[in-house]
């Protein structure tokens, strides 16, 4: 340009810098802009992220064995010092001598003292089955045992001197831990301190996370199976009909998922409607009524339902834009049906797919009403364990470490699906 | 048209009527037979049953009664995709997915081609329109005219001998559109395909065509070549539909062999050519050219009928003067005439007299 040379700054008419009468200028929409933010963010930071952020906090770091907090006042007390003292001084593979045992006696006078025994006993209870009564009774007579307390521990209870239980309260010493996460996959450490496989009889978190995975994968799929043809069928009819039937596919959103699932139990148990039609028409024998709930096939049936919509509104949407002038193109240009189908239409389409995909099935990793009312032992997911450990035992912790495991693997394949097709590919609709 | 005539062509409809819904005809007995090589162009408003007609050559669509011919032999049974017949849509309809090279590779592909002979063809095709530098760009990538050249590439590329277009250049802005009209007629007279080309543009049709059919109502009105079409309409609906056309409603007084004498509603009388009235006493709509009105009475013949006007409006259009005019109480009637030097601006609020040569007149059905 003619009136700017280089280096010299640009200016407005009367001098000012631009860059500084650009800010200016703009300043008041940016503000309302934040304005209008604010409050969404303001929500979002407080309902979702310090929630998830202090739960996934709590998957590594548990004071119930290092710290006793007062619920009426607040007041911290660090519990069995001298216990992590001692074992401070002493590696793994030392039997605990004399001095442990004082030390052990001391932390459960004053956790009786703290009223805390039950609390810190949950803890250990954790690593080790029936602690939580030994301590509790440990802490109430703890005052009038003896030395030498080595035999008067062994006196109360003989697993006193179990090395396996001894290991359990040197892992609970430190409040950071990556207990529940070995815990969450099956492994624990082993009183030498090395990370092994847990007993065969209580192996049960891998187990569930692979058929939590492969159920998912399963109802992914047969939702794709499903929803394709729907979906086509939605985005080739004229709009009257297509709306209509587009009320059918949104009319499971407008029912309770309770009434869904409910409603599912009862076409498929024993004396259901499935099974008495079978049996009515003569297919079934009435002894041999078929099982189709409190088991997987309960799980996967009611599931595949209630996530269909999922499946067939990005589907749709991906759909319904594609001009039919492409098949025809492909058609003129000698494709026989399925070729143009395969090669033309298909492709156009995976956006939707990839879509669908992901949203049914991260919904269904994470899946809890239906699997708990419909699926029996059998075809319970991770996230009714989740549930249990949150509600039943308390032991928010694990509860905590599976929630994150099952978080970190969505977290993974979102980002292999941002690989391979690319989020921005994404059309939810 | 013969039944001869229906015999020798190319592509031959045969008694075709199609009805979407059971209750109305969209196309109402359609009889045409386009020759080999030739260049014939359905022109017609929207909903007269040209693009059904097109759809149902291509195979989209199946008649409901009558036969469609391809080279002397009934194609109602075959699906599009045995047809071999090129297509290029309105919307061009090139795959977003692949590449331009890719668009053109599919139909090679679909029949098997090997992979040199497959890639000669492509850049044959693309040399053709002038794209041999963009066999590997994406159709987004492309701008509206090069899309265009490529789906006719692609619709040409496996060598049809009949190439359907479905108002191809209808998103196209008026320079590229007139530019491609000319390449599409020249491609296809140097290739020697049939075209059967469906568009709503009479400029198009008449700049393009060897013969249009003019299609309203399911049927077709007229079939001529573009300079009968324009200067000897058969009747009211082809003369206003192709080029601009004044209109007076009358009534034929006086009937000869070759000449009829009409009289206008406000008793003024004047000469035309009759076209479809026969007797005297009918009821006619006389269509006349507005390059064809003089208002010069030395160019008149002698003893030519004139009509009273009075000028409304002058529009300079560069070229050409537009002049509107009332004539019969029509204040709609519109004369054009060449920016000669010594051509007459008139003035508004002049009073003349016009008149034409009666051939130029036709008395057509009211």
């Amino acid at each position: 340009m003619a009136d700017t040379t280089a280096g010299q700054m640009l200016t407005t008419a009367d001098g000012r810098p631009l860059k500084q009468a650009l800010a200016r200028a703009q300043r008041r929409s940016r503000l309302r802009a934040i304005g209008l933010v604010a409050p969404l963010l303001v929500f979002i930071v407080v309902t979702f992220i310090v929630p998830i952020g202090q739960m996934l906090h709590r998957s590594f770091h548990n004071e119930g064995f290092t710290v006793h907090t007062d619920i009426g006042s607040g007041t911290r007390t660090p519990i069995m010092t001298d216990l992590a003292a001692w074992f401070d001084d002493n590696p793994r593979g030392v039997e605990p001598d004399e001095a442990a045992f004082s030390a052990l006696r001391d932390g459960l006078v004053h956790l009786g003292e703290l009223r805390a025994a039950g609390s810190a006993g949950t803890r250990i209870n954790y690593g080790y089955a029936g602690s939580r009564s030994m301590f509790t009774k440990a802490a109430r007579r703890a005052d009038k045992l003896e030395p030498p307390y080595r035999d008067a521990f062994l006196d109360l209870d003989e697993q006193w001197g179990d090395p396996e239980l001894w290991s359990v309260m040197r892992n609970a010493t430190s409040s950071y831990t990556v207990d529940f996460y070995l815990a969450a996959v099956d492994l624990e450490r082993n009183p030498e301190g090395a990370v092994a496989a847990v007993d065969e009889n209580r192996q049960v978190y891998v187990k569930l996370f692979v058929r939590t995975l492969f159920l998912s994968v399963l109802i992914t799929f047969l939702t794709f199976v499903l929803a394709y043809p729907i979906a086509h069928l939605l985005a080739t009819l004229p709009l009257r009909y297509s709306n209509l039937l587009m009320i059918f596919v949104l009319l499971p959103f407008w029912t309770s998922l309770l009434v869904r699932t409910t409603s599912w139990m009862v076409l498929l148990q024993g004396q259901g409607v499935v099974n008495d039609a079978l049996v009515g028409i003569g297919i079934l024998a009435d002894e041999n009524r078929l099982q189709m709930m409190y088991n997987q096939v309960g799980t996967v049936v009611a599931m595949t339902h209630i996530l269909l919509p999922f499946m067939v509104l990005p589907l749709y949407s991906v759909m319904r834009p594609i001009n039919p002038s492409y098949v025809r193109a492909a058609r003129s240009l000698g494709a026989t049906s399925w070729t143009a189908f395969r090669r033309i239409y298909f492709p156009q389409t995976v956006p939707g797919i990839g879509a669908g995909a992901l949203l049914v099935f991260i919904l269904s990793v994470g899946y809890y009403i239906t699997p708990a009312l419909v699926g029996g032992a059998d075809g319970q997911l991770i996230s009714n364990l989740i549930a249990f450990h949150m509600q039943r035992s308390l032991n928010w912790s694990l509860a905590a470490a599976l929630a994150a495991i099952l978080l970190a693997g969505v977290l993974i394949l979102y980002w292999l699906y941002d690989r391979l097709v690319g989020i921005d590919n994404l059309k939810l609709g | 048209m013969t039944s001869e005539d229906l015999n020798d062509g190319f592509v031959v409809f045969d008694r075709v009527q199609k009805s979407y819904d059971g209750e109305t005809l969209v196309v109402k007995d359609l009889n045409l037979s386009i020759g080999k090589g030739e260049f014939l162009t359905m022109l017609g408003p929207s909903g007269s049953g040209k693009t059904t007609c097109l759809m149902m050559l291509a195979g989209f669509e199946t008649a409901t009664h009558g036969e469609i011919l391809l080279g002397g032999k009934p194609i109602n049974d075959i699906p599009p995709h045995k047809r071999g017949i090129g297509m290029v849509f309105q919307n061009y309809a090139l795959f977003p997915h692949m590449t331009v090279g890719e668009n053109l590779s599919f139909p090679l592909e679909v029949r098997g081609l090997g992979k040199s002979e497959r890639e000669a063809k492509i850049m044959r095709a693309l040399e053709m329109v002038q794209m041999g530098a963009f066999v590997n760009r994406r159709p987004a990538q492309l701008s509206g005219g090069q899309q265009q050249r490529i789906a006719l590439a692609r619709a040409l590329v496996f060598e049809p001998e009949l190439v359907l277009m479905d108002e191809p250049l209808g998103a196209l802005d008026k320079q590229l559109r007139e530019h491609m009209q000319f390449e599409i007629t020249r491609l296809a007279h140097d290739l020697g395909i049939t075209t059967v080309y469906v568009t709503h543009d009479q400029t198009e049709a008449l700049t393009m065509s060897d013969r249009v059919a003019v299609f309203d109502d399911g049927r077709i009105q007229q079939l001529d070549p573009p300079a009968v079409l324009y200067e000897e309409p058969k009747n009211s609906f082809v003369a206003q539909f192709i080029g601009e056309n004044n209109t007076l409603v009358g009534e034929v007084v006086e009937m000869h062999a070759d000449k009829c004498v009409v009289r206008l509603d406000d008793g003024e009388i004047f000469d035309a050519k009759p076209v479809n009235v026969t007797r005297v006493g009918d009821k006619t709509r006389v269509s006349i050219r507005p390059e064809r009105v003089e208002y010069n009475p030395d160019r008149l013949p002698e003893g030519a009928h004139t009509l009273h006007a009075e000028v409304l409006e002058f529009i300079y259009m560069g070229d050409i003067f537009r002049t509107r005019l009332r004539v019969a109480g029509n204040d709609e009637f519109i004369v054009k005439t060449r920016n000669a030097p010594d051509q007459v601006r008139l003035e508004p609020g002049a009073q003349i007299e016009i008149g034409w040569l009666p051939q130029d007149c036709r008395a057509l059905d009211a």
